[in-house]
């Protein structure tokens, strides 16, 4: 990685551990809305992306950015799948609520 | 000095819409916050030289799936004052479980530092940049080595399209009594179709 003047990889590491503890307490704190979930499901995925890339640029190996674009796909669709299945749940229910969704609880 | 400037710019505001984007009371002000955290994820990128995976983020991230969020969000119709109401009931355990996690990634940068496990340092010989730009070297390198991670994630987006729009496919009444039957069709011969008749004068058929 070229001198960023001062900035090193740990810098890069420390955001983008903070932005995925913030995604993990969006899940927690959100836990009625599914739609809040997913977009707390896209910051970690988003996390984890920064430090590939960080760690591609630091150890001079593409290998990571490849991995982020993989990280990509998945990410999209799983958004598409998960909008789906949230707009079929809605169509039959009229709502999202996640506790409601127990109808396959033994 | 610039560049300083332009980390801690970017980090702090993906920070900060990371934050928005969890707290925000409206889904949409949620989903545009994520679209900031999103931009400014693609600086951070473009900061250590991953250009295409920067642009890759916004064009995808931004033009495709935040835009899916918006448009989900808006189409369905709901109470949103009502499903907030459970978020000081978790609060408490979601702070507790955020903490939990801070501190073991805390500890893992302190060991990272540390330097105790030595696993060796890539050289970039494994997967070496290579050409002019980060896009030549990334397309050489998706191409060759990756070929067939890369037609599996072709794959993965095309059941995922596929899946999609199966889900969430309405069958219309109309759709229904319109329907053709091919193997109906098929079944059909001349003989159970058709009947010759010779009917007398002045008498009609009975069909």
């Amino acid at each position: 990685m070229t001198n960023l003047g001062g900035i090193a990889i740990e810098h890069f590491i420390v955001v983008s551990a903070i932005l995925f503890v913030l995604g993990v307490l969006g899940i927690f704190l959100n836990r009625k809305n599914v739609i809040i979930i997913l977009m707390a499901i896209e910051l970690i995925l988003l996390a984890v992306n920064i430090q590939l890339v960080a760690f591609s640029a630091f150890l001079n190996d593409l290998t990571g950015q490849v991995f982020a674009m993989f990280v990509l796909t998945v990410a999209a669709a799983e958004a598409a799948i998960g909008l789906a299945i949230l707009v079929i749940y809605f169509r039959g229910r009229g709502t999202i609520a996640v506790d409601d969704v127990n109808r396959m609880k033994g | 000095m610039i560049q300083t400037l332009a980390f801690y710019l970017f980090a702090l505001l993906v920070i900060a819409s990371g934050v928005f984007t969890i707290t925000a009371r409206n889904p949409v002000h949620s989903v545009l916050w994520l679209i900031m955290a999103f931009f400014n994820a693609a600086g951070l990128m473009v900061l250590v030289g991953a250009e295409f995976i920067a642009m890759l983020l916004v064009i995808v991230y931004v033009g495709a799936v935040a835009v899916l969020f918006l448009f989900v969000v808006m189409m369905l119709n709901i109470d949103f004052a009502e499903m907030r109401a459970g978020f000081i009931k978790n609060f408490p355990l979601g702070i507790a479980i955020a903490l939990v996690l801070l501190a073991e990634l805390v500890l893992g940068i302190g060991a990272y530092k540390a330097g105790a496990l030595e696993l060796g340092v890539a050289d970039g010989s494994a997967a070496p940049m290579i050409g002019e730009s980060n896009i030549t070297s990334l397309g050489t390198l998706l191409y060759s080595k990756y070929i067939f991670l890369f037609e599996a994630a072709g794959i993965i987006l095309l059941v995922a399209m596929i899946g999609a729009i199966v889900l969430t496919l309405e069958k219309s009444a109309a759709d229904v009594r319109g329907q053709q039957d091919i193997g109906k069709q098929n079944r059909r011969r001349p003989e159970d179709a058709t009947e010759m008749q010779n009917p007398e004068v002045g008498k009609g058929v009975e069909l």
